[in-house]
């Protein structure tokens, strides 16, 4: 899994990630959604958008899809509200996993539960040390994040029973696959 | 490595001889709560993912308490409740509280320990930030999304990760002056408001354990408000004679070993404690009262899970027997039990009903009401600029109504001194 880091602070909370006023679009329909997208990260202080250097903006335009699809974060992601358009937003503008040193528990559970994005926890701080823009590499075999541009190489906490819901996107179809339900 | 008590009963819960923190384990869920804000979209939930065939896992297992937007003319307050009966009726769920009936109970936390359903090394799940008010009682207790409660209803499993335990000591014995509410407020100052995100806090030590079941829920309500997932206590002999005078049922008692591993250990001397206040607009923004003292109020409230149990009525009544209310003051009692024992538990010989009432205070049917603002007509609600100073849990902008409201939290003795004062004023000024 390759992609372009987007790189933030600690303590980015829901409204960061998608400002309250945005949550009234339509998850369903495949258009309205898009919207989610577009407006995700729209939170985050310009200074703050895009480490270190700041005022890298996430969502280009009237674009709803990032070239960034991997959230490099500090400690205390997703605190705040319950609110599960969160993940849903980074999801739609196209993040795949986010790794950070901590979460928010909701966050966290919203994140994996609804198959959205994949909330991996860095072993030590990375955040000071990915630039936005980094080409990175994540390796789910050894459980690390490889900075492709920095050679460098961070250890990742094991995803333990969470890995399976991932990978079924969600604990529902989780269940379903495992039997649990049917 | 010994264990904590929290892994102990999450090891428990998950069939396993051993846990270890950060470790993500399925749980056998004892009992699952929810009330009338989350249940309807829980149900929705349930129902489309497990289809017209849905079946509840284990209806003894369900409680649902409707409590937060109950005395309202709000059509879609109502309509939630209306939701709750009708699934009720149809699943044939026993532990329904319904609303206008003699089985309303109130707020869910405290009708949850007062019915029974809070038993020592059990797991519990809720649609309430606050369900870990249940730890009090040496049990595993924590709120979760829709999406998980859904899930919970339909199989009466979920997964949790292991948390990291905290452990918060505190030492000799209490003063007249200090109520469990300052002991955690002294916490939430020291950690902040995510000092212990993913983790469970577990309270230890003489004054811990000296306090009434009713106080360590106050201690482990507001767990929540440092980010932390459960709040824990042990259960000891006022656990066991609490639960055994109120159900019929075997328990099991864990306890942390002497050489579990903590995060973190955090430990105070009670006679230290100063009476403490949360200003506006956090939990965790922490002062000496008597360094707010003097602020002039509009309104005084007691109430909620937090606030709003017979104790902390017994606490206020100290100071306003035989004293005039300057500012509009609400007694909101948590449950309906607590408003019958506001009739029957006396202070001097006087029923702490009576006393409330020569005194001026404006007595409330028991629900959530202003704790978390509700709708326009919800008693006690902040309006405008209304300074309130409130037993309650939260004080974030708006959450009590108003967002131009200032809201401070403190304990019962420190709000019933200020409400016979009118300004912001330290309990010691009283003793």
């Amino acid at each position: 899994m390759k992609g372009k880091a987007y790189v933030l602070g600690n303590n980015i909370d829901t409204d960061q990630i998608i400002p309250a006023e945005h949550l009234v679009y339509s998850i369903d329909d495949e258009q309205e959604s898009k919207k989610y997208g577009h407006f995700a990260l729209s939170g985050v202080p310009m200074s703050q958008a895009g480490l270190p250097e700041g005022s890298t903006p996430f969502i280009e335009g009237d674009d709803w899809q990032s070239d960034f699809s991997i959230i490099i974060g500090g400690s205390n992601f997703g605190c705040g509200s319950s609110r599960e358009h969160a993940p849903f937003a980074l999801m739609k503008a196209g993040v795949v996993a986010i790794v950070a040193e901590s979460y928010a528990r909701i966050f966290y559970r919203n994140s994996v539960d609804g198959g959205f994005v994949i909330p991996y926890e860095s072993a030590d701080k990375i955040n000071d040390k990915i630039s936005t823009g980094d080409n990175l590499e994540l390796d789910l075999e050894f459980n690390v994040l490889r900075n492709l541009t920095r050679e460098e190489v961070y250890h990742l906490k094991p995803l333990g029973e969470a890995l399976p819901i991932i990978e079924a996107g969600g604990l529902f179809n989780y269940a379903r696959l495992s039997g649990m339900i049917s | 490595m010994g264990m904590t008590i929290t892994e102990k009963i999450l090891a428990k819960a998950s069939g396993r001889n051993k846990v270890e923190p950060g470790e993500n384990i399925w749980l056998d869920v004892d009992v699952l709560m929810t009330h009338d804000v989350c249940g309807p979209p829980t149900i929705s939930i349930w129902k489309n993912e497990f289809g017209k065939d849905a079946k509840i896992w284990d209806k003894n297992k369900l409680v649902i308490f409707p409590d937060h937007y109950i005395f309202t003319s709000n059509k879609h307050a109502n309509r939630n409740v209306d939701i709750l009966r009708e699934f009720a009726k149809e699943y044939d769920i026993e532990n329904y509280y319904d609303v206008g009936s003699e089985r309303y109970k109130g707020v869910c936390h405290i009708a949850l320990a007062e019915e029974g359903y809070n038993l020592p090394g059990t797991v519990l799940f809720g649609t309430d930030s606050h369900t870990c008010t249940s730890g009090a009682f040496g049990m595993f207790a924590t709120g979760v999304g829709n999406t998980d409660a859904a899930f919970i209803l339909g199989t009466g499993k979920i997964w949790e990760k292991v948390p990291e335990s905290m452990k918060f000591t505190f030492n000799g014995r209490l003063p007249d002056y200090l109520t469990a509410k300052d002991l955690i407020l002294q916490i939430l100052g020291d950690i902040t408001t995510d000092g212990a995100t993913y983790r469970a806090m577990e309270f230890d030590g003489e004054a811990v354990f000296n306090l009434s079941m009713n106080e360590r829920m106050t201690l482990t309500n507001m767990a929540i408000e440092a980010g932390g997932m459960s709040g824990i206590i042990k259960a000891d002999e006022i656990t066991g004679k609490y639960v055994k005078e109120r159900i019929d049922k075997s328990f099991e008692i864990f306890e942390s070993d002497n050489d579990a591993k903590y995060h973190s250990t955090y430990e105070y001397n009670v006679s230290e404690i100063e009476p403490l206040i949360a200003k506006p607009h956090s939990p965790d923004n922490r002062d000496l009262v008597r360094n707010a003292a003097g602020t002039p109020l509009t309104k005084c409230y007691i109430g909620s899970c937090t606030g709003g149990k017979i104790t902390d009525f017994l606490f206020a009544a100290k100071f306003l027997f035989r004293n005039k209310v300057k500012v509009p003051t609400f007694v909101v009692p948590a449950s309906t039990q607590v408003a019958k024992q506001l009739e029957i538990e006396t202070y001097n010989g006087i029923p702490l009903k009576e006393i409330f009432e020569k005194s001026g205070c404006i007595i409330a049917r028991s629900s959530c009401a202003a704790c978390l603002g509700g709708p326009d007509d919800t008693i006690g609600r902040a309006v405008d600029k209304d300074v309130v100073i409130s037993t309650t849990n939260r004080n974030f902008p708006g959450r009590m109504g108003s967002k131009k409201s200032e809201v401070y939290l403190a304990s019962p003795l420190t709000v019933a001194a200020s409400a016979v004062s009118g300004v912001i004023t330290d309990p010691r000024d009283f003793i």
